[in-house]
């Protein structure tokens, strides 16, 4: 009848109520707030209390994790802030929501386009976070970021993010893409050096 | 963490008592006690409602912060967390479900969708924001927001419910009635606040009248 | 040998029905166009003679402004491709016959042409909205209607670069918000048509047991527990047994086709991610397949089986998910879902990982995808894929098929026989616990999938618990599946040359299907030549399986109707879109 049912049910309630227990005593104290523990905790072997602990601990999130974008500047030696963003539109362009707003600079002189954004928005009201813009920046302007703990109260006013918002140093993004940044830095210091060897060559 | 802040109303203790009594505020007392068994309802809308049962399931578990049992019914919730794209078709049933939940009641308005239309917003059948009809207490951004995003509104709502004021609220005073009208369904959604705004712009000759904000250019497409 | 069919065949319909048919020969299409007064008698022959039994497309294309056109397409429940007609009716009071009575299972699908497009199908039972309300004004997915926020016919708006300046588009509306009305509309003499329309429709035969008694009518959802987000029945009961039912559906029609025929090619593909927001890996596969077939492309081999494994990883989660929520509709509230839910996580870390998104992965682009496997995250499939899912898979069956509760409820309710399940057009795991081996895998390869060893599941019964049986064993299949693609998969690129936010789409239609966790997944897209697709369907299974709720209820339980939507295993988004 329904009686064996409902204590094999239980009984497997109870096996894993035992096994929190034993997995505890085994591992220690390593097993919480430490990020061993919460990958050994993500593992296929993962036994025991499978819960992350959020304030406290967080489940790391992969390099390739995308949230909100945000736009990379160098700092040159000085102190100045170098806007990579070259304001070609691209990622105007290729946004499938169409949440991105591109205002490009103008040489007040010439009035000729200066490549550089003067204002830049995001709506993230709107932003699906899809990671396109990212993709398709030729100039490793644009990147995704990985900080999703954004919740606010009013959204009129802080939900259209300008260029003050989304600015971010590229120690940072270096920092959340090791690996990319890594391999974008060693792509553009050989592009330079052929650039280099090419210019040495010319004159010759 | 909590305690600390509940057992300290700016009263010194004697050191012998110290760990026997606690002398708190009406107001933190209170405030506490909402704040640390915040139910929500169980109202899933779109893709967020999935990071919302993965957050209540055993990896993200908000039963840790009291908000242990999701009530499918309005009567018996606290918060309500619109998780999804609000749709023109679903909005009164939205509105219906707001005005049956008790004070004092909270929304949380979870991803790009229900804080501002999100990706889908120049859809036809969605509504740009429930925060249209309902008054949203806090925006988690995201689409979807991970569990984690979830999580972190979550807290900050604890917080904000913890500044409180009994004397303040809203909901104890005496000609209380915060009941929304619930929308229409006509040739296209009709927010019964709004007759006035739609039959100036219906019954005046307006270039704006039949055809949302392009009416020059389709025009000029036409001919 | 003359009255042998071989499966594989497509009949020349055109030379053999010469009077009222004839090949579609423009650019990039296929198929034949049907003259509309014979289109019944052609689809009667088509089902009965030539084995034709499967109707498993219809919609229609707004050729604006010369005419519309209604497309079906069908297939063999035996296997093999589509026969693909084409109906060419005037846009002044378009009229067609209705194929309900030939295949029931265009009943929802012609609701759904006629709510988006204003097509009335002549003799069709409940000619209805479905996706938008009664009273609702304008035919949507015409070319001439334009929605409230119409900023301009296709992406990207030129408002946005270069002297592009935030605003939200509500401020521009002069409702604020996303609404238009008619002229001379006042609000305050409307009065809504309702739902009577609704509630006439259910059908309430005379009472034979002579007992005096009423029928009532219950509403199930849109807000319920159990209805797997908002999703509505009205139900007609006579005591506790269901004597009709009808879905009601939409509440979150979110203009998925209109906004993808503003969409560039490539912009579509984060918007299918949140179509069956539970898999968004197979929702990017049918979708890559269908503008590949247009673009004549294929991707590297790397890339085919990274794509076949995230497919079928993608299949088990969301059959964990299906198993552990029919156990929340069989009353055993969250617990048997939690231990699903458990697996769920750990594969989409493995999604995370890949494409930067646990659900809305969009990882796949024409001719390949994203990013190979980061660094460790091989050994990670491989240790879920030969240690752990199998492990999982065995404890959920070991825990859950010999469940009293589960047994009893399950076995004998919410019957299809074979005959219905095919005329309904039900696909997936609902098809083959009919007794009906069909699965596109296999018998309509595409990708690599003739490559692997696998079993089509099939059970016989029909019922709630054949569902779920065949869901379990998908789960192993799929990960046989997965170590053999694993063992095999080959280095080498992921994308040929470099991924371009421009795709060249040659004009022509194409219709690209997959076999999704739900079912057949299939994608009509019609190009022009342009950078936007003049048309894009999606054929949804968890819509059109819903065709056959009616007559999996009928004379159910009311109790049990919840356990038989649960088995269905509906996503909402894809229902509606």
């Amino acid at each position: 009848m329904a009686i064996t049912g409902l204590i094999k049910g239980l009984g497997i309630t109870l096996k894993h109520f035992i096994e929190t227990y034993t997995v505890d005593l085994k591992d220690g104290k390593k097993r919480y707030n430490t990020p061993e523990g919460i990958k050994e905790r993500s593992s296929a072997d993962t036994k025991g209390i499978f819960t992350v602990q959020y304030p406290f601990e967080k489940v790391p999130v992969p390099e390739a994790f995308r949230y909100i974008p945000f736009l990379v500047f160098d700092e040159s030696e000085s102190g100045e802030k170098d806007i990579r963003c070259t304001s070609c539109g691209i990622c105007a362009k290729v946004c499938p929501p169409q949440c991105i707003w591109i205002t490009r600079s103008v040489n007040p002189e010439t009035g000729k386009p200066v490549p550089k954004p003067a204002k830049f928005f995001i709506d993230i009201d709107i932003c699906m976070n899809c990671g396109l813009c990212a993709e398709f920046c030729p100039f490793e302007a644009i990147r995704m970021d990985h900080d999703y703990e954004i919740s606010s109260f009013n959204r009129f006013d802080h939900h259209i993010y300008d260029l003050d918002k989304l600015l971010k140093p590229a120690k940072y993004y270096a920092k959340i893409h090791p690996k990319q940044y890594a391999e974008e830095e060693a792509a553009r210091i050989e592009k330079e050096a052929k650039k280099a060897a090419a210019k040495a060559t010319k004159p010759a | 963490m909590s305690d600390e802040k509940l057992n300290n109303p700016g009263i010194e203790i004697p050191p012998e008592l110290s760990n026997q009594i606690a002398v708190t505020t009406l107001d933190k007392i209170y405030n506490w006690s909402r704040a640390k068994s915040l139910w929500p309802m169980m109202f899933g809308l779109a893709c967020c409602a999935i990071e919302m049962i993965i957050t209540a399931s055993s990896r993200f578990d908000f039963s840790r912060f009291g908000m242990e049992v999701m009530r499918p019914s309005p009567r018996q919730a606290d918060v309500m967390l619109v998780s999804g794209t609000v749709t023109k078709k679903m909005i009164p049933q939205i509105v219906r479900l707001y005005n049956q939940m008790s004070e004092p009641r909270y929304v949380l308005a979870m991803g790009a969708c229900a804080s501002g239309g999100g990706p889908f917003k120049e859809g036809y059948n969605v509504v740009s924001g429930v925060d249209k009809f309902i008054p949203v207490d806090i925006y988690v951004p995201g689409c979807p927001p991970t569990p984690q995003a979830l999580l972190h509104g979550l807290i900050m709502l604890t917080k904000k419910i913890e500044t409180e004021k009994l004397s303040e609220a809203e909901w104890y005073k005496k000609d209380f009635n915060e009941e929304i009208p619930v929308p229409i369904l006509g040739p296209d959604l009709i927010d019964p606040r709004k007759y006035d705004v739609i039959k100036n712009h219906t019954f005046n000759e307006d270039p704006f009248i039949d055809g949302g904000l392009v009416i020059d250019q389709k025009q000029g497409e036409q001919s | 040998m003359s009255e042998e069919i071989l499966v594989s065949t497509l009949p020349e319909f055109d030379v053999l029905y010469s009077d009222f048919v004839k090949k579609d020969e423009r650019n990039g299409y296929e198929g034949f166009i049907v003259e509309p007064s014979s289109l019944k008698e052609f689809a009667l022959s088509a089902r009965d003679r030539w084995g034709y039994d499967y109707l498993s497309s219809v919609t229609a294309v707004d050729y604006f402004p010369d005419q519309f056109e209604v497309v079906y397409h069908i297939y063999r429940s035996l296997g093999g491709g589509a026969l693909v007609i084409k109906v060419q009716i005037p846009r002044e009071d378009p009229k067609v016959d209705s194929l309900y009575a030939i295949y029931p299972g265009s009943e929802f699908q012609e609701r759904e042409v006629y709510d988006m497009f204003g097509i009335v199908f002549t003799d069709h039972p409940d000619l209805r909205r479905i996706l938008m309300w009664e009273g609702f004004e304008g035919w949507p997915l015409r070319k001439d209607w334009k929605e409230p926020y119409y900023e301009e016919e296709f992406k990207p708006y030129a408002s946005r670069w270069p002297n592009g300046v935030a605003e939200r588009i509500e401020d521009k509306n002069p409702f604020g918000d996303n609404v238009q009305y008619p002229k001379g509309f006042n609000p305050e003499t409307w009065i809504p048509s309702g739902e009577d329309a609704l509630y006439m429709g259910l059908k309430r035969p005379d009472k034979l047991d002579g007992v005096d008694s009423e029928y009532v009518v219950v509403n199930l959802g849109p807000q319920h527990p159990s209805t797997h987000g908002v999703f509505r029945m009205a139900a007609l009961i006579d005591g506790e047994n269901v004597v009709d039912l009808k879905p009601v559906m939409g509440y979150l029609h979110r203009n998925h086709e209109k906004l993808g025929e503003r969409n560039t090619f490539l912009q579509i593909m984060p918007f299918t991610d949140r179509l069956d927001y539970i898999n968004s890996m197979s929702n990017n596969f049918g979708y890559a397949l269908a503008v590949e077939k247009l673009m004549g492309i294929k991707p590297p081999e790397r890339a085919e089986y990274i794509r076949v494994i995230m497919a079928e990883l993608s299949r088990i989660q969301s059959h964990f998910v299906a198993a552990g929520f029919l156990l929340n509709d069989l009353g055993a509230f969250f617990t048997p879902s939690l231990y699903a839910l458990k697996e769920r996580e750990l594969i989409l870390e493995v999604f995370e990982a890949v494409s930067g998104s646990r659900m809305m992965c969009n990882y796949f682009r024409f001719g390949g995808v994203v990013r190979d496997l980061p660094e460790g995250l091989f050994e990670t499939i491989r240790q879920l894929a030969f240690n752990r899912l199998p492990r999982k898979i065995d404890e959920i069956d070991e825990f859950l098929t010999g469940n009293e509760i589960v047994t009893t409820r399950c076995i004998g309710v919410g019957v299809l026989t074979a005959d219905q399940a095919i005329a309904l057009s039900t696909t997936g795991p609902i098809l083959r616990a009919s007794g009906v081996p069909y699965d596109i895998r296999r018998a309509d390869p595409y990708s690599i999938y003739d490559r692997f060893d696998f079993d089509v599941v099939v059970r016989y019964h029909g019922d709630i618990f054949d569902r779920y049986l065949v869901r379990i064993e998908e789960m192993r299949q799929s990960v046989k599946i997965i170590q053999q693609a694993l063992t095999q998969m080959p280095e080498g690129p992921i994308f040929e040359g470099k991924s371009q936010y421009q795709v060249k789409v040659p004009a022509g239609e194409s219709y690209g299907r997959v076999e999704g966790p739900r079912g057949e997944l299939g994608y009509y897209v019609v190009s022009n030549g342009q950078a936007n697709p003049w048309r894009y369907h999606v054929r949804s299974p968890s819509f059109i399986n819903l065709t056959s709720l009616r007559e999996m209820c009928k004379n159910e339980k009311i109790a049990d109707v919840i356990a038989i939507l649960g088995a269905t295993d509906i996503v909402l988004g894809e229902v509606d879109r």
